[in-house]
């Protein structure tokens, strides 16, 4: 069995173009992941100030020796968002991963990769996509292991590869409405970009104080960070062989370091994850404020901002 | 696909087989409805239909002319696949007119299996786009579209002239504002999945905690979704209507959007004119009086305005949640 690869997701926030830029380069120069991807995935608006980035991060991650991957859009419905996935489509110097049925329009027949957003929830699905040509499949984030299990034997049969997300925090939701937008006043048009004021996401509370979720322009994320640390092994068992870290606003090459002891059995995924709580979103050392707490629960079949510690 | 505008199908509820038949007298041209079990969208406690409740049913409607469509719109986790197959070869063996599907894998094996069996692709699929829509009408034969409730009708119309499939869209009842399909916040709180167990706030995590001062509470499982004072008109709580505190929201407001209805009767000639094959009104979990009502209601409307009348809105406005509608996204792009 090869070794499992760690990918870096592309950043799902609306971070300044420079850091944007900057955090690529480290990822680049510092980090330990072996595929990285590119795009912007969940608002159209905001690519035209990372474009004149694309060809520098794209050529220092590969100088690096980094895969590199476009993911596309995960909502196609305007003309800029059609005309923005068949652009990407017709990439052919760089994968593309799709996100939304417009871009399997474009990338069938040629190889190409599934991403989270695309609905690959069973082994019927996985076996028509990889028959028009789809060769690495990102899964849905609540899939529960046992269909992990069920997936990974059919795609070991189809000669494809999976990937499961392991960190960050959980896309649950994307609508047609900006919420930041609609947290301030504003509405998608008129939004000015007050996504860029919340790095990880703006944080939405219950009445009753407690965090709940966070909001990312139309998508609606958890206020959990995912952490599969312990269910690592398990995967590998399965023969899963990709796990992708979601980018955040943390120290993103340390969590990769993190990940990939514990891949290789040198750091217990117990000592990791104490450790991970430094380099998460909300840690100490990357914010003020109370950290992020884990959750796994969908991993396990459960509620997923739950916490189900090893062996419970 | 152009046409001239034509007089659009009516799409109604049956949650159940007295509801099939009630949305039947109410003047439905067809009605939709699901197995009782996770292969549909509305996988609710009470709700919808055994394979031998469906025989009669169908029969029901079809002696009256009307259409039925089968919801086989989830997505089935990998290893459970043999349940929603079960549910298409029972759907062919009953002699449903259409299956509105969104799974892969679910279309494959209709378009495998049986190759003459019409596919309506359910709004569960999230296919807004020419592009999404002609994938599915190329790899599955997929002869309609139920369009997400999340584009004005200028854009309807123009999506209509770029395909070769029918449209159909909502019209009435429950507004959800997340992409269907698309949605795991169900299952985030619950451990019920939207779209593997067909389940969305389910009943059965739902709480409601009255104070001494009479003020309620509404929680699904653990999270607080919205506080109601005494005498406040408290709406069900489903995550994405509920009041949330954010930067700049210190008491809290409706994140998401307020709980509103959907309701486009005044936009009827509009949408007739833009070339909308079929109007769907939502509701499999209501009640018989209300179903009957807004049916017959709806059926006047699509007549008056094929008669060249007016729509009279009115009677359709006291049936709408809280008794406040919205036009949602399909009167302009400010909702986005």
């Amino acid at each position: 069995m090869a070794a499992a690869a760690l990918t870096m997701g592309p950043v799902l926030f609306n971070w300044k173009p420079e850091v944007w830029r900057d955090f690529y380069y480290r990822i680049a120069d510092e980090s330990c992941v072996d595929t990285v991807y590119i795009g912007e995935v969940v608002c159209a608006k905001r690519t035209p100030y990372f474009e004149p980035y694309f060809p520098g991060v794209l050529a220092r991650l590969r100088t690096a020796g980094k895969a590199v991957v476009f993911s596309t859009l995960a909502e196609v419905m305007v003309k800029r968002e059609r005309a923005l996935t068949e652009i990407a489509c017709g990439f052919e110097d760089v994968p593309v991963e799709a996100n939304d049925a417009s871009a399997l329009y474009h990338l069938r027949g040629r190889p190409h990769r599934i991403g989270p957003y695309v609905n690959t929830y069973n082994e019927s699905t996985l076996g028509f996509l990889a028959a028009r040509g789809a060769v690495h499949f990102a899964l849905p984030p609540e899939l529960p292991r046992v269909s992990l299990e069920v997936l990974a034997e059919c795609a070991a049969g189809l000669d494809v590869a999976l990937e499961v997300s392991v960190f960050g925090r959980i896309p649950l939701a994307l609508s047609a409405r900006c919420y930041h937008a609609r947290a301030h006043g504003r509405v998608k048009d008129n939004c000015q970009f007050v996504c860029e004021e919340d790095p990880d996401g703006m944080d939405l509370h219950t009445l009753q104080g407690e965090p709940f979720l966070a909001i990312n322009g139309i998508q609606t994320l958890s206020h959990t960070c995912l952490n599969l640390m312990h269910e690592l092994a398990d995967m590998q068992r399965m023969g899963i062989p990709a796990f992708r870290l979601s980018p955040h606003s943390g120290d993103m090459v340390e969590a990769a370091k993190l990940f990939r002891g514990v891949l290789d059995g040198e750091l217990s995924p117990s000592e990791a994850t104490a450790r991970l709580a430094g380099a998460s979103p909300g840690g100490p050392e990357s914010r003020p404020g109370p950290r992020l707490p884990f959750s796994n629960g969908f991993y396990h079949g459960r509620e997923g901002y739950k916490w189900l510690a090893p062996g419970a | 696909m152009q046409r001239d505008p034509a007089r659009p199908d009516l799409v109604c509820p049956a949650g159940t087989p007295a509801g099939l038949r009630t949305a039947v007298d109410a003047g439905a041209d067809a009605v939709y409805c699901g197995f009782r079990n996770a292969t549909n969208a509305r996988n609710f406690p009470g709700l919808n239909f055994t394979a031998a409740e469906l025989g009669p049913s169908i029969d029901y409607a079809h002696d009256r002319g009307v259409k039925v469509l089968l919801a086989v719109n989830t997505f089935p986790p990998a290893g459970h696949t043999d349940l929603w197959h079960s549910a298409v070869d029972d759907g062919i063996a009953l002699g449903v007119d259409a299956f509105i599907v969104a799974d892969m894998g679910v279309a494959g094996y209709i378009a495998d299996r049986y190759p003459e069996q019409r596919m309506h692709l359910s709004v569960q699929a999230g296919a807004p786009s020419a592009e999404a829509i002609r994938f599915y009408c190329e790899e599955f034969g997929v002869k309609r579209v139920v369009l997400p409730r999340i584009l004005t009708v200028p854009e309807i119309r123009a999506l209509g002239d770029e395909i070769n499939c029918e449209l159909e869209t909502f019209v009435f009842g429950n507004h959800g504002l997340m992409a269907e399909g698309r949605c795991s916040l169900t299952n985030f709180v619950t451990g019920f999945s939207t779209n593997m167990d067909g389940v969305c706030s389910p009943a059965s995590h739902v709480r409601y905690d009255e104070d001494p001062q009479r003020n309620l509470t509404t929680r699904l499982g653990p999270f607080t979704i919205d506080c109601f004072a005494c005498g406040e008109n408290a709406g069900y709580p489903t995550i994405c209507k509920g009041r949330y505190r954010a930067p700049g929201h210190p008491d809290g407001y409706y994140a998401f959007e307020e709980p509103l209805s959907l309701n486009l009767a005044s936009m009827l000639p509009e949408l007739i004119k833009a070339g909308v094959h079929a109007l769907k009104i939502e509701g499999r979990q209501r009640s018989r009086a209300y179903v009957h009502a807004v049916v017959a209601a709806w059926r006047r409307a699509v007549d008056d305005v094929m008669a060249g009348g007016e729509v009279d809105v009115d009677g359709l406005l006291s049936l709408t949640e809280g008794q406040k509608q919205s036009q949602g996204a399909y009167a302009g792009k400010r909702w986005r």
